[in-house]
């Protein structure tokens, strides 16, 4: 029955565009989550308390204002300053300074898991201030917190289903294009969902594995 | 920049984006509830050892959790619709937060579960207590401890999503009352800054009260 | 008198306790002791229901343990037990772990229960802690608390699980200094124990259990002076 109807092998292609779509944006936005989510929850870790919890209150506004409230505003300031930024622009910043929200705390719990004696004891060895970061810090942290991220980038993928109101033609979308020639909602969303399943599951079960893994030893 | 800000209108309109916030925490407040009480039982049959209910549970679980939430209320506003069943906007926001919320909560319960160790109960039993005073005494206080951060949280969420009745036409609440007025006034800047403030005093008020009474209730 | 007749215990397919036979009278410091794995401690968790058996017959002043028409939490008020790990519910402070039974199980009011757990608390020297949260205890501190708490329930037996062998060396003794001082005052008591000098001051009589047997018992001088079986002799000398 459901097969009967005119869903065609081209609005399948089409749906996965609209699903390279949805991975497009959520490599940008996490590449830049990440980038600014480390500087600042460096920051947030060894700084004087008084920045460090300016810069979480600021970062805190971004956790706790809906992601598509951030997106209107972010899109109106587009247009507010003339920047005339494409939206898939503006969707990829605003998601990316939204995950970098995120991340900086992540972060910041990764450098708080690495024991101060281990870090002393890398100083105490003559390492500089860098040296240690880089060569004792960062490493312990990165497996610490490395199941949080995966989490954190799978988060960022199904919120990436928002950008549709501003616009950007990205795989829920996609299938609203395809539903409204096809008239299946059903069919459709369902084979939307499948996948969105297929390309967070796997990495979400790596997580999980990974935590069970490391989160033992 | 040569954009003029007009905040009057936006202030003039403060008491529909109020009732918006109301209605607001309604939803973000029901979904919880509900979601609470679906997810006990979610925790519940992922525990079990009957391959009938371990299924489902998962099924519930793990799509709750590796799909859109605004996907899972698209499910329920056109996926039904199409089916004959005609859902409000308010239902379907409602209902997929809840679904979510139930999702997320369940992996939270389960391990609230693991939290409270078997010799507890056995120490409970010991003394004479029954089953359901082991329960209500001893294991659920101690669960609520283990799952009560997690479970702050997912009202943040609850919160958040409730933003996206918007995308099937909900009007009613903060963000569907933001929109109507906009779309009137074109002020979309100041209506949404005026929104968002509103949702940041909203997660915060929560947040803080919800502080206040794990510090009344976890002195241990 | 607690009677224990030719009691099985099997956990799938490992045979846990193999036809134990035993009583113990009122009054009367047992001690259990013997190597890991030898049933010592199932058993005593058998004997107030918190395990259930296969086969055989464990009745406490003429009521059957394991039968269907017996209110295990009714016969579990008149049998105390304090368990290996430091059981104290962390969620209540000192005084409230001790009232809860009193005031859920025996139904006192709340002043009434209070005034048991108060009395019970200083017997074991934690008077000073009544308002204080578990945590803020040394594993020795909680012991005790979990002794006054068996205690208050006024038991007629006390079931004593390897109480010490969680404990830091140096809060051993404030805790067999507890029990001992039970014993003095004529209460019931199996003990199962790692502590073979404390076994031999405060026993009346020491069974040891070997593979889900007891392999030999008797009064304490003669299970620790003359042992009969070299079985017993050997893991004595073990220790």
């Amino acid at each position: 029955m459901y097969f009967g109807g005119s869903f065609t092998w081209g609005d399948f292609q089409f749906l996965l565009s609209g699903a390279v779509t949805t991975l497009s944006i959520t490599l940008v936005a996490v590449i830049i989550g990440t980038c600014l989510g480390v500087l600042f929850g460096l920051v947030r870790a060894s700084s004087p308390w008084w920045i460090s919890n300016t810069l979480g209150a600021v970062l805190d506004v971004f956790r706790s204002v809906p992601l598509l409230i951030q997106l209107v505003l972010f899109n109106s300031f587009n247009s507010m300053l003339k920047l005339n930024w494409p939206t898939f622009t503006v969707g990829c910043i605003c998601l990316g300074i939204y995950a970098s929200a995120f991340c900086t705390e992540i972060v910041r719990s990764g450098v708080g898991a690495v024991p101060q004696t281990t870090r002393r004891a890398a100083r105490s060895l003559g390492l500089s201030w860098l040296q240690e970061l880089t060569s004792i810090t960062l490493p312990i942290a990165t497996r610490v917190v490395f199941p949080s991220w995966l989490g954190l980038a799978l988060g960022v993928m199904k919120d990436t289903a928002l950008v549709l109101w501003i616009g950007i033609v990205e795989l829920l979308r996609s299938s609203q294009i395809v539903t409204a020639r096809v008239q299946e909602p059903l069919l459709i969303l369902g084979i939307t969902g499948l996948i969105y399943f297929v390309m967070s599951f796997p990495i979400a079960r790596l997580g999980n594995q990974l935590e069970k893994k490391w989160g033992t030893q | 920049m040569d954009y003029q800000f007009q905040w009057r209108p936006v202030l003039r309109s403060l008491p529909d984006l109020l009732w918006g916030s109301l209605e607001t925490v309604e939803i973000a407040g029901l979904a919880m509830l509900f979601g609470t009480v679906l997810a006990i039982f979610l925790a519940l049959g992922k525990r079990s050892t009957k391959k009938y209910l371990i299924w489902p549970a998962d099924a519930w679980i793990e799509t709750a959790r590796n799909t859109p939430a605004l996907f899972q209320i698209y499910m329920l506003y056109f996926g039904l619709g199409s089916l004959g069943l005609q859902v409000s906007s308010y239902a379907a926001l409602l209902f997929g937060i809840t679904f979510n919320n139930a999702g997320y909560l369940a992996e939270t319960f389960r391990g609230g579960f693991a939290a409270v160790p078997e010799t507890q109960t056995r120490a409970a039993r010991s003394l004479g207590l029954g089953a359901a005073q082991t329960i209500w005494y001893v294991v659920l206080p101690q669960m609520l401890r283990a799952v009560f951060h997690a479970m702050t949280n997912q009202m943040v969420w609850s919160i958040l999503m409730s933003s996206l009745g918007v995308v099937v036409g909900l009007n009613t609440d903060l963000t569907g009352v933001t929109q109507k007025l906009n779309v009137v006034t074109y002020r979309t800047f100041e209506y949404f800054f005026v929104a968002a403030a509103l949702y940041y005093l909203i997660s915060k008020a929560f947040t803080l009260s919800a502080r206040i009474v794990a510090w009344r209730l976890f002195r241990y | 008198m607690i009677a224990i007749e030719n009691v099985h215990k099997q956990f799938g397919p490992l045979h846990v306790l193999k036809g134990v036979d035993l009583t113990v009278q009122k009054g009367e410091v047992l001690s259990m002791i013997g190597g890991s794995g030898s049933g010592k401690s199932t058993m005593l968790m058998c004997i107030n229901g918190l395990e259930g058996i296969q086969q055989g017959r464990i009745t406490i002043d003429g009521l059957e343990v394991h039968s269907k028409a017996t209110d295990l939490n009714k016969l579990r008020r008149r049998i105390g037990i304090v368990f290996q790990q430091w059981n104290a519910f962390p969620h209540l402070t000192v005084l409230e772990n001790v009232t809860l039974a009193l005031r859920k199980v025996l139904g006192k009011s709340k002043d009434e229960a209070e005034m048991i757990a108060i009395e019970q608390l200083s017997h074991v020297g934690l008077k000073e802690k009544l308002a204080v949260f578990p945590s803020r205890l040394s594993g020795g501190q909680q012991q005790r608390m979990a002794i006054a708490r068996a205690l208050a329930m006024s038991p007629d037996y006390m079931l004593f699980d390897e109480v010490t062998s969680a404990l830091d060396p140096q809060l051993v003794g404030e805790v067999l200094d507890t029990m001992r001082m039970l014993s003095k005052e004529g209460m019931t008591m199996i003990v199962v124990t790692h502590e073979m000098r404390f076994a031999r001051e405060v026993s009346d009589r020491v069974a040891f259990f070997r593979e889900g047997r007891i392999h030999e018992i008797g009064s304490s001088e003669q299970i620790f002076d003359n042992p009969e079986k070299p079985e017993t002799a050997a893991f004595l000398k073990s220790i």
